[in-house]
Parts: structure tokens; sequence; C-alpha cells
């Protein structure tokens, strides 16, 4: 096998140096009743070429030669082929946790990069190494507003990502927090007057997600204004990372749990992707995950480490901050190296772009008979549109034009059914917006 | 040397990748490294579009940079690190092998790596046909049940577990107080117990670092949600009476977790499943090669017994009667979501390359870890301390009793191993072992390479014996020794910040 | 370095010196070496209440985090607020600029009962010898 480097001869040598005659001597420590007497029925063994024929089989069975519109959490910009030469490079992909910092001070510099880089975005002041995604971090914010403020109920915008609410209700059913969904108002934004009559001292934190699941952009001044009165954090979710290129960061925020896959990660049916918690260096103590400190070695040369490690699983066991170990450090680093060399003018640029495409997408499908913008609050990629007929049944249609429709937002809002959450990003063609334009106004023409 | 030379290297060092500074450092105004294609609809107004929450201007800090400095930046900066892809890391329960090229490539496929999950169901055949099939080869390799493969890492999964444990306890009318993890236990497991909202109750193994039978007995009650297990355990050693474990554990109705981060001594060679294993996890970024990445991403899928499946996390895959598959989100005793959208995709598409490339013989694999391991352990039994004497499977521990007599630790060895060419061992851990070197080569390492890292742990026992103090000062060949690890915990410098700007005078 | 005469000792390694009825609190010599560089202490707030034999705070250091219990009963009267910027006068002074917290006790008398200098050095032989063995 290809993977493996012994010769048979090497593995009798090493058999005899050992002073056993059988690998199978090797296992008797494994009671004889468990030991499996036949080879697992797994298929294979592949060759390389059999090994990626089997991938490109799957790859033609999926939606290739289709243009999305679709965003809902996950988006399609454009990524350097720069990007991948770093992370493929052997250095990179196959190193280990830089735990023995002499060894790694690419990855640890890296990881320095990567931190400063998400301050930058977010306005916060101190950012952490990466959780496992946006709805991690969020999850994982909520749990350190608890532990800093002692209080155990969270109201959470009912326009934060449905998937996102889920996993918090996973994790909070089991550490006695009590999450309570706050309802959106006709602007499409968090409903203020609610969360006034929610906002009691017995709230840790506030959440909103900007911009929102329905792509509208939440007024942050006046909810952390709230929050705050009450003693309560402010966490911020951002799913959509590229907006931060056009809109001021959330430096109203407490907390900023932010998904980075829009800085040079593909899309891959859901992950791997970066989650980021970025907050005030006075809560540094209470943030998860790792954090690469600067510092200097033997000779007064800069390096960095690891630090603040007794937050964590492996010296703080039960009492950690998080149970949080492997992470998505890999994915951190295409985000750095994406952003560096977007810079600052090209987050700029990227970002203007996708606003252009959307407002010119929007304004295209309003011109169709029936369709109407449903909220009047700012966006930045993502928008919501009412259509005079159920959106699956347009959807289908335009699958028959090989376009993959906008998002329904009935399946998670009931109370809007009829309503499509459309994306539009760089990467979409004026072409192409034009096609989807022509086969909606189509699709609503066909009889029922 | 005299100062003028000094100079020169300095300077001349600067071109070599000794001395790359951050790339905010390299940053000028107005440098590009990114073009985009020309804007093919009319442009808008940001002021107008956004309102006062338009960002006028630009990301304070970003760097500014050109293409070619970006390249040589990041790749000067990989030039520090080790790798697998240069030599051994024996890190204990990581499982450091080889991570196959291949299953790059076909992570990155078009129509792989560009599905998005809310696409079409009928759209995402492919997807679900490679997820179908790992969950089927994880289900042979561990002999269990069912199957979730949505946690994004082992300590998700453990997670994952413990919640699953709950729902089935909370279903039986107790969801009972307590989880008993033994003193040798990774880090993640006690910390994963507080946020499954249990208590931790620790139980001592026994002379031989396993779990105490008797102990167990007494300790294990009605309150106790269950045991999690490593098995092998972090010594490297098969905990022969898991039947007895199991039959305690269930005559109390507690359940058998086990931690499958050892996974890698087991596969082909036996099955959890067969064990009493309740439900486990299994860790892809370690038996099954998905590449490590400086700190992932990894991915946990957890496998239970049948009556722990109403639980699994939504969504669950379904094959329908017509051979396509659907996602089913009607699963009314699921825990729930642990993460949004279906898993660590990527990460699992390269486990299945590498389960398909090796097929039946992956206990190929297996044999040769513990090979390794025993080859290793056969060749430094006496050179240093053995604190357990069974037999290893595919890690050994060893403890730095012996050399501790001559002022040298289990760190200072580890730090001179680096001069060796080699990364170090994992230092410090298990718990019970005080001074553990925890060896774990994997099967990738071939006999040339388990010769080499023998001599040089042979080398530094003799410079423990000679002249302990180039191990005690180690490493030396390193761009950077010794970090202030201690300065850096006090005063947390955590992210670059531009130099102060002087008022009134120009940059 | 020599155990101050004055002071009482714990079994965790605890130091109370005390003066009528309130007292300073701090970790031995023997406790910060086998700690190594301390980074952080968490300390209580003035007012906190301390129990005998329960944990009030913690002290870290790079790789580890110990935590401190009380020698006695009482109340908080002053936390050292120097740790927080030299948290490496543990280290450096343990018995002296290195204190914990200033408490006035609820029960002066709770102290004799602690291990005076002698034994305390005793007790730390016998570790070391057992720690070696």
């Amino acid at each position: 096998m290809r993977y493996l480097p012994k010769s048979p001869a090497e593995r009798q040598e090493m058999l005899a140096s050992i002073g056993v005659k059988s690998i199978d001597e090797l296992f008797s420590s494994i009671p004889e009743a468990y030991r499996l007497k036949e080879p697992l029925k797994l298929p294979g063994p592949f060759s390389e070429a059999e090994v990626v024929q089997y991938f490109e089989e799957r790859a033609n069975e999926n939606s290739r030669g289709y243009t999305s519109f679709l965003g809902a959490g996950i988006y399609s910009h454009l990524r350097s082929v720069v990007t991948d030469t770093i992370l493929q490079r052997g250095e990179f992909l196959t190193s280990y946790t830089p735990y023995q910092a002499e060894m790694a001070q690419g990855t640890l510099q890296a990881i320095f990069e990567f931190q400063t880089l998400m301050c930058q975005l977010t306005g916060q002041e101190v950012a952490n190494a990466s959780m496992y995604d946006g709805s991690t971090a969020t999850t994982e914010a909520v749990l350190m507003a608890e532990r800093l403020t002692g209080r155990q109920r969270v109201l959470v915008a009912r326009s934060v990502h449905p998937e996102y609410r889920g996993v918090l209700r996973t994790y909070a059913k089991n550490s006695g927090l009590h999450v309570e969904e706050l309802p959106f108002s006709a602007t499409g934004t968090l409903d203020t007057n609610a969360l006034k009559s929610a906002l009691k001292d017995d709230v840790c934190a506030v959440v909103v997600q900007s911009p929102n699941f329905f792509g509208a952009m939440e007024e942050l001044q006046p909810v952390a204004g709230m929050a705050r009165r009450a003693g309560a954090l402010l966490v911020v979710a951002i799913t959509e990372a590229l907006s931060l290129g056009l809109v001021k960061p959330p430096e109203e925020a407490d907390i900023v749990a932010m998904e980075g896959q829009s800085f040079g990660l593909a899309p891959s049916y859901g992950g791997p992707f970066v989650g980021v918690i970025a907050s005030r260096e006075k809560y540094v103590r209470q943030m998860p995950g790792r954090l690469a400190g600067q510092t200097t070695d033997l000779e007064g040369r800069r390096g960095f480490v690891l630090t603040l490690a007794t937050r964590e699983q492996h010296i703080r066991r039960e009492k950690a901050t998080s149970n949080i170990c492997t992470n998505q450090a890999l994915c951190a680093l295409a985000a750095t190296v994406h952003l560096s060399l977007l810079g600052k003018e090209g987050i700029r640029e990227m970002a203007e772009q996708n606003l252009a495409k959307a407002q010119f997408t929007l304004t295209e499908l309003e011109k169709i008979p029936g369709v109407k913008r449903t909220f009047c609050a700012p966006f930045f990629n993502e928008f919501t549109v009412e259509l005079p007929r159920s959106v699956k049944i347009v959807n289908t249609e335009l699958l028959k034009s090989k376009i993959i429709g906008p998002y329904v937002l009935g399946s998670a809002y009931p109370e809007i059914t009829k309503h499509a959450l459309v994306c539009v990003t760089e990467t979409t063609s004026r072409k192409d917006i034009e096609r989807f334009v022509g086969a909606l106004k189509d699709a609503l023409l066909v009889p029922v | 040397m005299k100062k003028g030379m000094n100079e020169k290297i300095k300077t001349a060092s600067r071109h070599t990748n000794r001395n790359e500074g951050l790339i905010f450092e390299r940053s000028s105004p107005h440098k590009r490294a990114f073009d985009l294609p020309p804007l093919d609809v009319p442009a808008a107004d940001p002021e107008k579009a956004l309102g006062k929450i338009h960002r006028s201007e630009g990301v304070e800090g970003f760097p500014e940079v050109s293409e070619i400095e970006v390249l040589r930046h990041f790749t000067r900066l990989s030039t520090w690190n080790f790798a697998i892809d240069l030599g051994m890391y024996p890190l204990g329960s990581c499982t450091m092998k080889y991570n196959p090229r291949v299953n790059e490539l076909v992570a990155r496929l078009p129509g792989i790596a560009t599905e998005h999950p809310s696409q079409p169901q009928e759209l995402s055949q492919g997807c679900f046909k490679i997820l179908s099939l790992l969950e089927k080869c994880l289900l042979e390799i561990t002999g269990m049940e069912a199957i979730t493969l949505q946690p994004a890492a082992g300590a998700q999964g453990e997670l994952t577990g413990l919640l699953l444990a709950r729902a089935h306890h909370q279903k039986n009318g107790n969801p009972r107080k307590k989880v008993l993890i033994p003193d040798s236990a990774h880090g993640t497991n006690p910390a994963t117990v507080v946020i499954a909202g249990y208590e931790v109750e620790n139980i001592k193994s026994n002379a031989d670092g396993q779990v105490d039978i008797a102990k167990l007995r007494e300790q294990v009650t009605e309150d106790v949600a269950a045991l999690m297990l490593t098995n092998p355990s972090t010594l490297g050693i098969f905990e022969q009476q898991i039947p007895e474990i199991a039959e305690i554990l269930h005559s109390k109705g507690a359940l058998l977790y086990m931690d499958g981060a050892n996974m890698n001594a087991l596969t082909g060679v036996t099955q959890p499943g067969r064990m009493g294993v309740d439900v486990m996890h299994l860790n892809l970024h370690k038996t099954f090669s998905t590449p490590h990445g400086g700190g992932g991403p990894g991915a946990g899928p957890v496998a239970v017994k049948k009556f722990l499946e109403p639980f699994l996390p939504i969504p669950v895959l379904m094959e329908k009667p017509d051979g396509k598959f659907a996602l089913d989100y009607q699963r009314k005793e699921s825990i729930g979501r642990v993460r949004a959208f279906g898993g660590n995709f990527g990460v699992l598409v390269r486990a299945l390359a590498y389960i398909l490339a090796y097929g039946p013989e992956v206990r190929l694999a297996t044999e040769d870890a513990v090979l390794n391991a025993n080859y290793i352990r056969k060749n430094l039994e006496g050179v240093y301390d053995l604190p357990y004497k069974r037999p290893s499977m595919h890690e050994v521990v060893f403890s730095d009793a012996i050399q501790k007599r001559r002022g040298v630790n289990t760190m200072d060895i580890a730090k001179r191993l680096i001069d060796y060419g080699f990364h170090p061992y994992t230092t410090a851990f298990p718990l019970i072992v005080p001074g553990a070197l925890m060896i774990e080569p994997t099967e990738s390492e071939s006999k040339q390479e388990c010769d080499y890292f023998i001599e040089a742990m042979k080398d530094i026992a003799e410079e423990v014996e000679k002249q302990p103090e180039i191990v005690k000062t180690a490493p030396h060949t390193t761009r950077v020794r010794r970090l202030d690890e201690v300065a850096a915990a006090r005063k947390p410098i955590l992210r670059w910040k531009p130099p102060e700007k002087h008022s009134g005078a120009a940059g | 370095m020599a155990y101050p005469t004055q002071y009482r000792y714990t079994k965790e390694h605890e130091w109370i010196e005390a003066q009528g009825d309130t007292a300073k609190i701090g970790i031995t010599d023997y406790a910060q070496h086998e700690l190594g560089d301390v980074v952080f202490v968490e300390l209580p707030a003035a007012g906190a209440k301390l129990e005998r034999g329960k944990s009030f705070g913690s002290v870290e250091s790079v790789k580890a985090v110990s935590d401190i219990y009380a020698p006695a009963s009482g109340q908080v009267v002053e936390a050292n607020a120097e740790l927080q910027n030299k948290p490496e006068a543990i280290n450096n002074d343990p018995h002296g600029a290195g204190w914990l917290v200033k408490v006035k006790l609820a029960n002066p008398a709770d102290i004799s009962s602690l291990m005076d200098a002698a034994a305390y050095e005793a007790f730390i032989a016998e570790q070391k010898k057992e720690a070696s063995a």
C-alpha cells in the first residue's frame, strides 16, 4: 500500500527486534472474542486515479452548470489562486497545533495576523484564533456573556440566522440558559419595543445579526444603549463578513461573533469555515479558544506563542472557558492570505461591487408586476422580495433554466410565505442577473 | 566578530526568510494585490444605500501589499514550521500520519467545493452519496449502528455524544447528574462534561494505568450518566476489562462512551461496537488522515447504538425507496443542531478518500502503527523509565524519572529532540504520569525514520549523563529559542497596532 | 527561605499572619516555587466572605492554575491591587509584598490550630521526600 513505508523484510526485522514472531502477537492484549477474523467490508482499495474518478463522478451529480442566487449564511466570492498555493504548502497544511512554538512560528505569526485583521474589521480590541464557524461562535459568545454577567437569560432576535438560533438552543438546553426570541418589525429589523419589554436585570446577552438573515442592516446604537442600561452584553453576529468592507464596524458590540467564510473559503457544502470571536480586552480572560501572543526569545527576537492557555481545556479542564481544542486554523490562514491579497482597497471595491449588483438586481426585479421589496432597511448584498406566488413553485420553474433561485423564507419563517431572500455577489454577471430576472418574470406567468 | 561583518549579515539576512515582519509592516498606501473584473452594472452610491452606517474610510491598518509580497510573506512564514511533510511528529494521541495529497485535489473539485447546502436536494445527490458512503464505512469500521457527521471536531463530537446520552436518560425519566472521567483523560473530556450540564467525577486508575474495577463498582450509581473511556487509554494500553466495565455501567443504566481518539490502534482489528460501547466519537483529523493544518479544521463524527438513533442531530440523511437521498428534519426526539449546515464537508470528503484508498486493507495501517510503537518501546526500554509495563498498542508512554536525577525533565528532552530534526513528543500528559514522554509514531514512519528517532533519543539520554546543560538549554538550532511565555501571559499583546503617529511630524 | 515564625501555615501552602482580629493571607515560598512564574491572580473584592477551607481565588502560571484556600473564615478588607500589574511579587517576595488579601477574621482563635513555621517546614520536607521517591 503506497501510504505505508515498509517492506516485508523490514517488518520481519522489526518483529524480530521486538522479539515476537508475528504482528498478531502485538494485538494479544485485545480479547480474542473481539478480534475480527475477516477484513472489513469496505469499498476499495482504490488507486489514486480511482479515488479521483469516484469524486469526479459525484461532482457531476451536483449543481454544476447552474447559476445560484443563494446566500443565507454562505456566500460565493472571488478567491485568488494564490490563497490555495499557500494553503497547499506542506508546511502549513500538514503541521500541527503550535504548542511547540519554536517549530511553528509560521503558524503562530499567521494567527497573530489573523487576530489583527479581525480586530481591524470588527473594531474590537482582541480576537481569537478561530472557532468552528459563525454559529458556534455566536453560541460561545453567549456563554461568555453568561460567565461575565452571572445571568441566565438570553434575548435573541428572530432575524438572526435560523440555524444559528438552533445551535444556541441546543447548547442552552443543557447549561441552564433561558433563550427567548424577539420578533422583527415591519422594517425587517429587531423590534425594539419588544426588546424594551423583555429587558430586565436578569439578561446576560442580547443577540442580533447585522446584516441580518433578511439582508437588512440592524440599528445597533439604540439596541446597544438599551442592553447596556440593563447590564446585558450586546452580541453582534455577522454571517456576511464582506459587509465590513463598506459598513461601519460594530464597535457598540461587546462581543462580535462572525463567520469568515466569505474570505477565501469555498462554500464546500457547508464547511469547513471559520468562526471568529472578537471582544474587548477587559473580557479576554473569558474568551474561548486559542490566542496567539507576541513575545521575545532568549536573544530578544520577536516571536509568537499560544498564550493565556490557562483558560483552555488542556489546563483548566472542567473549569475551562470552552471545550474547544482543534479549531479551524487552516481556514483562518486562508482568510488571512485572502484579506492580505484583497487589501484595503480591494475589500472596499469588492464590497462596492456586491452593493451595486444587489441594487441593480432589485431595481430590475421591481419592474416585474407583483414583485415588491419586503423590508425598507438598508441592505448589502442580500435582500428580500415578495412574490405574487409561492417561491417554491417559482424556483422549480427557474431550475429549468439552470438557475438556482433564492432562499424560500417561508420554510424558516412561516409568517412570511411568498417571500424570497435574494443574494447577488460580485461573481454574478449582469447577463446572469438579467437572465434570472427574465426567467422569474416568465415563471410568474406560467399557469399554476 | 567584526562590527562591520555583523551589520552586513544583518542586512543580508533581511533578504532571506529569517526576519520576515508582519504583513502590516510591509504595507504601503495604494499597493494592490488583487484586481476585480470591471463592474458590469451601474455603480451604487454607498452613502445613499447605507446611510450613516456607511464606512467612509477604508479599514484602518489593513494590508496594502502586492501579489508577490503576499506570496513571499507567507512562503517565508511557512519555512519556519515543522510539518509531517518534512518529518516525524511522535505526538501521543495525535496520530500525525501522512495526509494524502489526492485528498486535497478531490476536495477542491468543481462540483464538490462549490456546492451550497441550501440548494435543491435533487442537485445535491453527489454530496449525499459521499456522505452516505462515509457513514456506511465508519459504521463498518466502528461496528456501531447509526451515526452523525455533523460535529466539527472531537470536542464537539464529545459534546454531541453526551447530549445524546442525556436525551436518552431524560426519556427514561432520570437525566442523571454526573459523568465519570478517568484521571488519564484528555482535557476536552471534563470540559465537555460541564458544557453538557453534568458534573465531573474523577475515577482513579489502578496500578496498571487501567480503570479500577472495584472503584468503578462503587462509583457507578443511578446518578451516573456515563463513563467516558478512551480505548486504548492515553497510555496506549488496551482496557482489557472493557466487558466488565460495560456490564457494571449497563447494570445501573449508565452508558459507556468511548473517546475514539486512539482508533488508530483498532481499525480493522476490532470494533468498539463489539465491546459494549453505546456511543463514541471519531477524530477524522487523527485516524483518518485529514490534515491538521496548524490546528484544524477537523471533524468529530459520533457513532451510536440503535437506541440512541432517535436523538441524533438534525438533519439526518436518509435513502428513499427510489435510491435517491434526502435530508430528514422531522425528528421529534432529536437533540437539535450542534452547528449550522451539515458539518465540515470538505474534511469528510478527505476522510472518505483515505478510506477508499485503503479499502479492506486498512488493517495494514493499524498493524504498522502498532509495530512502530512497539519497536520504539523495545529499543528505548532501559534508556527511559517505563512506568506501565502492560503491552503498548499504537503509542508508548515513558517518564523522565531517570533523567530527573540529573536535573533534566521531559520538557528539556523534548526541546533537545528539536535539534535532532524531530518535533517533540507529547510532554506532561497524561496527568497520571509525572514527567511523561508520550510517543505515537503512526504507520507513516519507515523503519529508517524510527531508527533515527531511537538513535536521537538514545543520544539525548547520553547527553543528559555527560553534558546535561546542552539539553537544559535546548533548542540550539531553531530560529527563535525559548520564547518568553511568562511575559506573553503577564502582558498579552494579541494584535499588531500601527506605530503611534507623532503630531506634526511626517510619517 | 526561612518561614516567618509569627505566621501560621496550611497544608495547601497558604500562610496567614494575624494581628488581633485582622490578618494577611498569602501563599508560601514552596507554593510559588512549585507554580513557577506567576502571570495572573484572581482575587475577591473587598467585602467578599471567606469560608475556611474553601477556595477564594486562584493563582496562575503559564501552564497551571492553583486554587487558593482560605485558612480561616472572615471578610475581605482589601485585595492586593499591586498584583494586577506585578504578579511576579508573589514569586519574588511571597511572604511580604506578595500578600494576597487582608481579612477581618470571623474567629481569631481558628488560627491557632494551623501549623507553625517549624511544623510547616517539616511538612514540606516530607512532601519533597515523597515527590522524589
